[in-house]
């Protein structure tokens, strides 16, 4: 078996990898998603001292 | 030896056992994927009837059941808040949503890919279906109706009753394919056994694993934020390294 006939699928190449290819995707995004909320996170929580420090 | 499970029960405890736990579950999940798509795409046999197609089995069944298993514990967690006034079960509940939405997406998106070319559509109004697209469309209440109210105890206690009053849906979904005549197939793998291949059935469950895994790791990691935002006025919080720097 090559790679050629491996991504084919015989014939159903498009409904494998699309499936595999979006569940990949939505599992990066959520990743990168709560990566981001964490520093934000972060940050708005300095923010807020340090806006309650100058008071 | 006895443990204080009540201690972990605490906010300003679980932020840093979560915080540990985290790479663990998300290295293992990562491996135990590898493992199960090898053995599925590599090992397991072509389907006698389906061909090559099938072997979207591998994430549709299991992000079927994460879907499901994670509103359970989701309306456990809820109802748990609701009942205890425990502030991080709440915590956990508002976790748990989007990933279950997530995979409840996934398990609607395979399954389209997998209904047109064996049915000929990409969508039918069967039974097992649609009782998916409501779970779904139950997460997105959940988080839009905990979004909607400003104070979050009272965000906490309106979506739990939605969560706890929704989860009638997951024994539809599950026993939909025996109660109604519907065009999805019915149970491959049952509590007394399957007829499936020795090797699809080790990729269907490593994959299943890999999918727990996925799911508790991502769901620590987000709640880690969920804590810091909603106890901002805590000593503990202000004491944080990541929080000081």
């Amino acid at each position: 078996m090559n790679w050629g006939e491996f991504f084919a699928m015989k014939g159903y190449g498009f409904y494998v990898w699309g499936s595999y290819g979006v569940a990949l995707l939505i599992f990066i995004i959520e990743i990168a998603l709560v990566r981001h909320k964490r520093i934000i996170t972060l940050q708005q929580l300095r923010l807020l001292r340090d806006a309650e420090n100058e008071e | 030896m006895t443990i204080n499970w009540f201690k972990y029960s605490a906010p300003s405890t679980f932020y840093g056992l979560a915080g540990k736990l985290v790479p663990w579950f998300a290295w293992l999940s990562a491996i135990l994927f590898a493992t199960g798509l090898y053995i599925g795409f590599f090992v397991a046999p072509t389907d006698a009837v389906q061909s090559e197609a099938y072997r979207i089995i591998f994430i549709h069944v299991p992000a079927s059941i994460m879907s499901m298993f994670l509103y359970l514990i989701m309306a456990g967690y809820a109802a748990l808040g609701l009942v205890f006034n425990t502030r991080l079960s709440s915590m956990m509940a508002s976790a748990l949503a989007p990933t279950g939405a997530l995979f409840a997406f996934i398990s609607l998106w395979t399954g389209a890919l997998w209904g047109k070319p064996m049915w000929g559509a990409w969508w039918v109004w069967d039974a097992r279906l649609t009782s998916e697209l409501i779970l779904l469309f139950l997460y997105f209440g959940f988080i839009a109706l905990h979004a909607s109210i400003d104070d979050p105890r009272r965000a906490d206690r309106a979506s739990a009753l939605l969560a706890i009053l929704g989860s009638v849906n997951v024994p539809i979904i599950y026993f939909s394919v025996k109660w109604w005549n519907t065009l999805h197939q019915g149970s491959t793998v049952k509590f007394t056994g399957t007829s499936m291949h020795v090797a699809m059935q080790q990729a269907m469950f490593i994959t299943l694993t890999a999918c727990w895994l996925y799911a508790i790791a991502i769901t620590l990691a987000r709640v880690r934020s969920i804590i810091l935002e909603r106890e901002r006025n805590t000593q503990w919080v202000d004491e944080l390294p990541e929080v000081r720097s």
